[in-house]
């Protein structure tokens, strides 16, 4: 079957970041093409844990993640649905001295971001947190911050997408693409040939070989959080939970069900997929038991992992290549994409209309990773895909 | 003795407890993990406290293989491990992690036979989920291991030769049978007169349970459809369509069960390919005639790798066992390999037999009711299935699970999967085998969060 598509902005990967770009250029007139090997939102974008907070993120990225959270209240408008949305609060807890400092330290970097931190000590924590055991000191609050159903988000934003025009062509796998007089030309699934203007990549863990194909190299490699969900339960967990230093977050969804990550998964045969550890996902289970005592009669029933891309500073690459005009990188979240996401869908439009985004993003360029050539490696050797990068980011915790 | 870890059998129903018999029998020493107290899978099931009766009354014609699969299990008892009562919940690249006397343990194998057996297939009728309806398996169980019955007055719905079975046994274990009301109608049942051919005694047996079921006025019913369970706190009757003509029924009790369906997570985790099966209407491990499968090592057997039932169970689990020894050099009894081959194909070209006399009616699915619930453990409607695959233009199942939580819940979608998959496939109008299968994740039950980290499980996570 031979088929060609003529359009202003050709989208590799179809997770929240690709999807929410679709939706916003589609917003500005564009016509758009929205490609994924698989199913849109079915990789990290859907299967992450689905924490929407802005606490704890490097400063460079509050821009962005403030923008992003003016997105999150509006979805039902924008997308149709308000994707089980829910403005908890967030609670980064302390297990010491050292890391109560930690986030007093963090909530006098972030002055003037809008975040409004409250630090809590161990007995305000005891009395309006009465349901949280173990050894905790103290926590600090962000109560703007919540959680989502990351399943309907990065599907709802697909949907949308195609209902506003754009096609959206799963199953699709890009198998080449290339700089093509003053745009470019791309091969796709089964004898799909497509010219765009523009091409944003933001295929996730699988970004680093298009990055390549034009000469970048993002050292990215992947990480497999896991994550463990109970069987719904009455109201334990009335906020999100976090803990600095990493090891476990927590969350509890409207139907009861407790949501509990904290552990990495490891690749199958296939590096595209992976499965959680049993032991790890014990030692996820056996400290949420510990941690929050009305969990210690509950089951899991479910476990799962998805594959993400992480970089070395744990920052994302978001912005235009350094080596072809009309592309753009978005791709490396390293565990902390889905709060952010529809932002990024945001500033990558306004780039492609403008050229220039009012966010700043500079920190994200690709060209900090230095002398692209040094950092290359072969497209689809996987070579450097599972070498985990030390204290990676949670999963969107 | 840094020897070769030992081979881990799954299940100790009939093909567990033939296949364990056959590597023990040439000195390996197999590890045996099943979930019930006792042997005797399913089919065998043994009584959870003695009670009178006797073996007859429990296993009618069977009551010889069952006393038979037990004793020799006994008698192994000396040459093999045997676990009982533990989960075995996660699967991964040689060592599987077992819930057992509240701890976990991680356990290393060296080959694996799966034998995992079988649960009810079912499509969702309305009232389904009301208390006083069982399926037929569990109805079947609740008379054989527990001796008591599901309701004073049973009606018993459905498709498969358990139907008759079940309905029978209640009978002569004196329960008021209100009716058996077959999905196929009674046309389908000529088919079996080819099978008289296949085996014999088998067919001769079901006809005289059905003759014995009307000779006692128990109605039988065939053809029916659009059957509905009425009931407001729990079940009270049975409606159904049958020849343009309404009907209705008073009971308590209701066995509904549409044949079975294979348990098929773990060679799913164990990393197994499947390839969808037309007759069983499922995706279904593959596997060789000697029942090796994809995976280098795992062997599958009995009822868990493609209905074919109990006898068949025994030789495929001894079929397995010999292949496992033929794949490490040891002694494998290459005439005794081909016999069972062969027996195996005659069982197999009887279930396209019984296939044809206790047809699936796939066509239900279409007409589910909107307001009827599909997924019981996440109370996920056919209603908001239909939405989510029209509102997300949706049209492979995991996706579909995705958007709707069906198949997340406690059951993990054994219960409701398939069915989620016929309602995809009607409302989209493609075929069975192209909305896709449900992956399975570890664990493949629900576990205590508390569960301890075994010792042997420590070890492995430095």
């Amino acid at each position: 079957m031979s088929r060609h598509l003529d359009i202003d902005v050709a989208i590799i990967g179809g997770g929240l970041v690709g999807s929410s770009a679709a939706l916003a250029l589609r917003g500005m007139g564009f016509s758009v093409a929205l490609l994924d090997k698989g199913y849109c939102g079915a990789q990290a974008s859907g299967v992450n844990y689905g924490g929407v907070r802005r606490q704890g993120r490097p400063v460079e990225q509050l821009p962005l993640s403030q923008r992003a959270h003016a997105v999150w209240p509006r979805l039902k408008a924008q997308i149709g649905i308000d994707g089980e949305f829910l403005r908890s609060g967030h609670l980064k807890l302390a297990r010491s001295e050292a890391d109560m400092a930690t986030l007093e330290a963090y909530k006098r970097s972030v002055e003037g971001h809008g975040l409004d931190l409250e630090l809590i000590g161990h007995n305000g924590l005891r009395e309006r947190f009465g349901w949280i055991g173990g050894d905790i000191l103290g926590a600090s609050f962000c109560a703007g911050d919540g959680h989502a159903n990351p399943r309907l988000v990065s599907t709802g934003f697909a949907a949308a997408a195609r209902r506003a025009g754009v096609h959206v062509l799963e199953s699709t796998p890009v198998q080449g693409v290339t700089r093509n007089g003053s745009g470019f030309a791309l091969e796709a699934g089964d004898g799909l040939s497509l010219k765009a203007r523009y091409v944003i990549n933001s295929a996730g863990a699988w970004a680093g070989a298009f990055a390549e194909a034009f000469g970048e190299a993002a050292p990215i490699s992947r990480i497999y959080p896991s994550m463990v969900v109970t069987e719904p339960l009455d109201p334990v967990i009335s906020v999100n939970i976090g803990m600095e230093g990493g090891g476990i977050y927590a969350r509890q969804v409207e139907r009861g069900n407790c949501v509990v990550g904290g552990e990495r998964g490891l690749p199958l045969d296939d590096p595209d997929f992976s499965r959680p550890r049993g032991d790890g996902a014990l030692a996820i289970m056996n400290h949420a038991a510990e941690l929050f005592p009305g969990l210690r009669h509950a089951h899991a029933i479910r476990f799962w992992t998805g594959t993400e891309a992480a970089t070395p500073d744990k920052n994302p690459v978001i912005g235009p290549s350094l080596t072809t005009p009309g592309l753009f990188h978005a791709f490396g979240f390293t565990g902390a994409g889905f709060q952010i996401a529809p932002g990024v869908g945001e500033v990558l439009a306004e780039l492609v209309r403008d050229g220039a985004t009012s966010t700043p993003i500079e920190a994200f360029s690709i060209g900090r990773f230095g002398n692209p050539t040094s950092a290359r490696t072969h497209p689809g050797s996987g070579a450097g895909q599972n070498s985990e990068p030390q204290q990676a980011g949670e999963f969107n915790s | 003795m840094s020897a070769r870890p030992q081979p881990l059998i799954v299940g100790a129903g009939p093909a567990g407890i033939r296949a364990a018999q056959a590597l023990a029998e040439v000195g390996l020493r197999p590890l045996v993990v099943d979930e019930a107290p006792s042997c005797g899978g399913q089919i065998y099931r043994q009584r959870l406290v003695p009670d009178e009766r006797s073996s007859v009354a429990l296993y009618g014609s069977e009551a010889a293989k069952a006393e038979g699969l037990h004793r020799d299990f006994a008698a192994l008892t000396d040459r093999i491990d045997y676990w009982p009562q533990a989960l075995l919940w996660s699967l991964r690249e040689g060592k599987a992690d077992i819930a057992v006397g509240g701890a976990s343990r991680q356990v290393a194998y060296d080959g694996l036979i799966l034998a995992t057996g079988a649960t009810d297939r079912t499509l969702p009728i309305p009232g389904w989920t009301l208390p006083g309806v069982f399926t037929l398996g569990g109805t079947q169980i609740a008379l054989k291991a527990q001796g008591c019955a599901i309701g004073a007055k049973v009606v018993f719905i459905g498709s498969g030769p358990l139907l008759y079975l079940v309905a029978w046994q209640y009978m002569k274990a004196g329960v008021s049978v209100a009716a058996v009301l077959d999905t196929a109608p009674f046309s389908a049942k000529l088919n079996l007169l080819r099978g008289l051919v296949l085996e014999p005694a088998v067919v001769l047996r079901g006809m005289r349970m059905t003759a014995e079921l009307k000779l006692k006025g128990v109605a039988l019913r065939y053809g029916v459809s659009d059957v509905r369970i009425e009931g407001g706190e729990r079940v009270e009757g049975i409606a159904w369509r049958e020849g343009g003509g309404e009907m209705h029924l008073a009971c308590d009790g209701a066995g509904y069960g549409l044949a079975l369906r294979s348990e098929t997570q773990l060679a799913d985790l164990a990393g197994c390919r499947f390839r969808f099966d037309q007759r069983d209407r499922a995706w279904l491990p593959e596997r060789d005639a000697a029942g090796r499968s994809s995976a280098d090592g795992v062997y599958l057997a009995g009822d868990g790798a493609s209905i074919a039932g109990a006898d068949a169970a025994e030789l495929s689990g001894e079929r397995a066992a010999l292949a496992l020894l033929e794949d490490r050099g040891l002694p494998h009894r290459p005439e005794r390999a081909a016999a069972i081959e062969h027996s195996l194909a005659r069982v197999s070209r009887f279930r396209d037999v019984l296939e044809a006399a206790f047809p699936f009616p796939a066509h239900w699915a279409k007409d589910i009711a909107d307001e009827t619930l599909v997924c019981r453990c996440e109370e996920v409607s056919a209603g908001e299935l239909r939405r989510a695959a029209a509102d997300f233009s949706l049209s492979e199942v995991n996706r579909l699970k995705a958007v709707s939580r069906v198949g997340m819940g406690r059951c993990q979608g054994r219960m409701c999967g398939a069915a989620a998959a016929e309602l995809l496939a009607a409302e989209t109008g493609r075929a069975i085998d192209a909305v896709g299968r449900l992956r399975s994740q570890a664990p493949i039950k629900p576990i205590p969060l508390t569960l301890a980290l075994g010792e042997i499980a420590r070890e492995a996570a430095e």
